[in-house]
């Protein structure tokens, strides 16, 4: 499986090499880059490479290591920074300094660090494969070491440990360890998929109330830039109720990951007091990081989310942006001289989106309990125009929709979710949950809500043509409430104390926000004027 | 290595800025190559791509009078940049030759060119207030250390006045000084010997990097890394706090458009390739400060907007990867207000962490907060204005529409005087209190 580099283009490279298969893992050159194969032609391989290829010289080794790419799972995952490979940045940092250069042999996982391992069978217990064969708390989430393959256990240990070493044997000798490798590119199975139902609370008053997400279904947001698609992803991160978050950074600045680790370190999680850090896990290819390893990171990323999600978790997997990565698939085809679709796109960017997608979902573990894996990715479309090919593919399969306007970002209206033509195609089922867990006019106010802000949408029509004079006065009151609604509502700073709000306040604020407009509206109807109905309703 | 260099007569064919030379044996990626006209003149060139025994080869210079018996000698070796201190006060050309008419200074050492990625859990994030002078940013689009800010221009606006004033006037919350990297790509002479008496005037020092609208296209790619790999090393070897400016980065991209085309590469939106976003991150994501280290690299390229439009892909790409963007505006440039700053399109993502209390003044959020809000309003009436008049409207949009036009006039248009962050935000203040709009 040695071979040797016939051509160089790009990330793309060309190696006259036997015995690999389709999705094999190679170590290309003498600096052993990274690299997958992508095509076979007779002889040659072509090899996509996943770091810089600048340097590289035609006749150096391609070697063949007989695997996939793979993703190591076990603990010691969380409040870890990798990168699109998954490459633990701060180890990566201490061993070669704060510019990223090619560096060898830094497991993903601490092998030396110490775990307890607590053993659930004992030497003697004839197992299935997939079997639990014991666990390791990680903080607060517990690791399932299952058995790789059928078979009558020989030595279990029990008590410290480190990933180096197995934590079982069979009888045979080999060993059970407690980490396990998983290809990137092969979803995780599970005994069943499960309707999602239960809802997903953000914390952001205009998602929770009007574009409800649940656990394990799929949104994206796409908006132009500057329009908050990272503060939001951000926030999300920092607020939803979930067990675990994946966050990746794909193909974005480095600023903002750097930010995210300062703040993540220092906030507390509101739900268990402990760092925001200990329930997030970072993927990060910042957009001047080789762009096929950007492709890969979302990969990455899923793959570490369903093995949290089949540990019977719920998890939360954020994407900024899913349209860097579709940039980084069309990149690595035309490099590889594929024909191109639409806008250069190569014609399986729907189709492998939509696997994507598939990989998200509430279901039942082959252990029997039940996980979630959520997906809200952000989408950057060129010229802010939606009719491109990345949000229209991404539009077929999302549950939620949430329209980032550039209107309201240039008018400070933040999150700039565009309330007309945002939708969740999972409201009709959460709004009852909401009705009947938080408040009972949930269901009704929200409706009331989506009404009024309909009306002032015509009524403002109205408005330009003929001046605000010019209305009548039960007009001027309802954009008096639906301007409320706007700015005290809609509205959510992501730097203050409103950057989260629990569903009992929305529906508080908005029950505040309708009340006061009904009195209004009686004093109007008592022939009131519109000041004197104001005031009394005050 | 291989031992000797490695020298061909075999080019197959010349295109434009590309060579193809075959039967060439173990060459790499990036090798830097010496090119020797029939007429003795030699050019250096770049290998773009390998296949097989073909190689592909980008030439930096003029490719006319070169013939299919040119001779074509390897390097085995990547491009490196010569680093060293006395760089500071020094011209170049895009190809990091002196044109001051002094000899080329001896390197301290040799860096990368392309730069490697700052490793995300390495950088420090920015948050130190810059003073530009400029109230329309100081105040409203905060500019802070290491932080990448374009300057979005039109033809015909006073870009170059706008980013030669802050190069006159920038002072970090210290007091202390920038070291300016400028990097010129296809300018005019004009812009050029306005931007030259500029840098000549400043106090601190600058290092040059200069292609003119009439040097080779092809090392507009280039100076731009060199400017960097140079505002690298001064910033995270030497400690120094580094102000890159870039003009114009259309030039940039037109450039790459040129070549790639050259290339017959799949054309993207507008024919610029689909790469154009990693490429143009390549750039804009070496700017930054390190944990640790002292210096820093600040960025402000300037983009001429092709037909005013912000949503045209070199703007539109940029934008997605700076942080933030300072928008020039043609209506406010005909009405005399200079610096002609549009505030609402305009916008500093890392303000948040610039400025309040150990920063600027503590009441900054809330002033530039009511400036912007009051001067939104404002706009929005002013278009209702055109529709129903000024008669049509109630008291208080009239009132808005008053306070938008002073607030052009004293706050924006500030005129070529420098205004400390102090004098900004009284301005702004003062403003709010005549219109009884004061923040709460
Ligand atoms: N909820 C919010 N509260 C306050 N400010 C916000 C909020 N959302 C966005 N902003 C403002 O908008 C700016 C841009 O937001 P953000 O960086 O998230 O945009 P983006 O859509 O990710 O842009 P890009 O596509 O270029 O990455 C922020 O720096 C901040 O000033
Ligand atoms: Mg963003």
């Amino acid at each position: 499986m040695d071979g040797l580099i016939t051509g160089i283009s790009g990330p793309t490279v060309t190696a006259k090499i036997g015995g690999v298969k389709l999705c094999d893992m190679v170590l290309v050159g003498h600096a052993g880059l990274v690299g997958e194969v992508v095509r076979l032609e007779g002889e040659q391989a072509v090899v996509q490479v996943y770091e810089n290829t600048l340097g590289l010289g035609v006749g150096e080794p391609v070697v063949g290591t007989g695997g996939q790419l793979t993703v190591t799972l076990g603990p010691g995952l969380v409040s870890t920074m990798y990168d699109g490979l998954q490459r633990p940045l701060e180890r990566v940092r201490a061993a070669v300094g704060p510019f990223i250069r090619p560096c060898r042999d830094i497991p993903p996982l601490d092998t030396a660090a110490e775990w307890r391992f607590e053993p659930d069978r004992k030497a003697g217990d004839e197992v299935g494969a997939g079997e639990v064969i014991g666990r390791i708390r990680e903080g607060a989430f517990v690791h399932l070491i299952t058995a790789p393959v059928p078979g009558r256990l020989g030595e279990v240990r029990s008590g410290s440990c480190t990933l180096a070493e197995p934590v079982a044997h069979y009888e045979d000798g080999s060993g059970i360890f407690a980490l396990q490798k998983w290809p990137v590119r092969r979803p995780r199975p599970f005994r069943r998929k499960l309707p999602p139902v239960l809802p997903l609370v953000t914390g952001q008053r205009v998602i929770d109330f009007l574009f409800p997400m649940v656990r394990g279904g799929t949104a994206i947001f796409p908006g132009g830039f500057g329009t908050g698609k990272t503060i939001l992803e951000q926030t999300i991160a920092k607020f939803a109720d979930a067990d675990l978050v994946v966050y990746v950074g794909c193909g974005e600045r480095g600023n903002e990951m750097a930010e995210l680790l300062e703040e993540f370190r220092t906030l507390k999680d509101q739900r268990t007091g402990a760092s925001l850090l200990s329930r997030t896990i970072v993927v990060v290819n910042t957009s001047n990081m080789p762009v096929a390893a950007r492709e890969a990171s979302i990969y990455t990323a899923v793959t570490i989310a369903e093995y949290y999600r089949d540990l019977g978790l719920h998890v939360l997997l954020l994407a900024d942006s899913i349209s860097r990565w579709g940039e980084a698939l069309r990149e690595i085809s035309s490099s590889l001289e594929e024909m191109p679709g639409e806008e250069g796109y190569p014609t399986y960017l729907s189709s492998r989106l939509a696997a994507f997608f598939e990989r998200a979902g509430a279901v039942e573990t082959l252990n029997g309990a039940i996980g979630s894996l959520t997906m809200i990715l952000s989408v950057s479309p060129p010229g802010g125009d939606f009719s491109e090919p990345v949000t229209q593919a991404c539009l077929r399969t999302t549950g939620v929709f949430l329209m980032l306007d550039a209107a309201l970002a240039h008018s400070r209206h933040y999150p700039a979710i565009n309330w007309a033509q945002s939708y969740s195609l999972y409201a009709a089922g959460v709004t009852g949950h909401f009705t009947a867990r938080v408040a009972p006019a949930w269901g009704e106010m929200q409706q009331r809500c989506r009404e009024l802000l309909q009306r002032e949408e015509t009524l403002r029509e109205v408005a330009e043509i003929v001046g605000a004079e010019g209305l009548q006065d039960g007009d001027r009151l309802l954009m008096m409430t639906t301007e409320r609604i706007r700015n005290e509502f809609l509205c959510q700073n992501a730097y203050g104390d409103d950057a989260f709000c629990a569903p009992e306040r929305t529906a508080a604020k908005m029950g505040a926000i309708l009340a006061l407009h009904d009195r209004a509206e009686a004093g109007l109807k008592q022939g009131l004027s519109l000041d004197e109905a104001l005031a009394g309703g005050a | 290595m291989r031992l000797s260099e490695h020298r061909y007569r075999t080019v197959a064919s010349v295109g434009g800025p590309l060579l193809f030379v075959e039967g060439v044996v173990n060459c790499r990626m990036g090798e830097m190559v010496r090119i020797i006209y029939p007429d003795g003149t030699a050019v250096a060139g770049e290998v773009l791509k390998i296949s097989g025994r073909t190689v592909l080869i980008q030439v930096f210079g003029e490719t006319a009078g070169i013939d299919l018996g040119a001779e074509v000698i390897f390097s085995d070796a990547v491009r490196r940049a010569p680093l060293s201190r006395s760089m500071v006060g020094r011209v170049f050309n895009g190809s990091f030759e002196p044109i001051d008419g002094l000899p080329m200074f001896i390197p301290e050492q040799w860096g990368g060119v392309n730069g490697l990625p700052i490793n995300p859990t390495a950088r420090a994030c920015p948050e130190e207030f810059i003073e530009t002078g400029f109230t329309a940013i100081d105040t409203l689009n905060t500019l802070v250390k290491g932080q990448k800010l374009p300057i979005f221009s039109c033809a015909g606006l006073p870009s170059r006045e706008v980013a030669a004033g802050i190069l006159r006037n920038a002072r970090l919350a210290g007091g202390g000084e920038f070291v300016v990297v400028f990097v010129a790509l296809g300018l005019t002479h004009h812009d050029y010997s306005f931007y030259m008496d500029a840098l000549q005037e400043m106090r601190t020092g600058f290092v040059a990097f200069v292609n003119r609208a009439d040097e080779p296209v092809v090392e507009r790619l280039l100076a731009p890394r060199f400017g960097l790999a140079c505002a690298e090393y001064l910033a995270f070897s030497c400690g120094m706090d580094v102000l890159v400016v870039v003009t114009d980065i259309t030039n940039y991209c037109d450039a790459l458009r040129e070549v790639s085309t050259a290339r017959e590469e799949l054309p993207g939106r507008r024919g610029y390739p689909g790469y154009m976003y990693s490429d143009l991150a390549s750039l804009y994501e070496r700017a930054g400060r390190i944990q640790g280290t002292a210096g820093s690299v600040t960025m402000l390229p300037v983009v001429t907007m092709p037909e005013d439009d912000i949503t045209h892909p070199i703007p539109d790409l940029t934008g997605y990867i700076t942080e933030g963007q300072i928008v020039l505006s043609r209506e406010l440039h005909q009405r005399g207000v200079f610096p002609p700053v549009d505030v609402l399109p305009s916008l500093s993502r890392l303000m948040q962490r610039g400025i309040g209390p150990g920063h600027t003044r503590d009441d900054h959020r809330r002033i530039a907060d009511a400036l912007y809000r009051h001067y939104a309003k404002g706009r929005y009436v002013r278009g209702l204005e055109a529709v129903v008049g000024r008669e049509g409207m109630m008291e208080a949009d009239r009132v808005m529409l008053d306070f938008a036009d002073a607030f052009e006039a004293e706050v924006i248009g500030q005129g070529e005087a420098r205004r400390g962050i102090g004098a900004s935000l009284d301005a702004g203040l003062a403003l709010l209190k005549r219109f009884s709009l004061e923040p709460p």
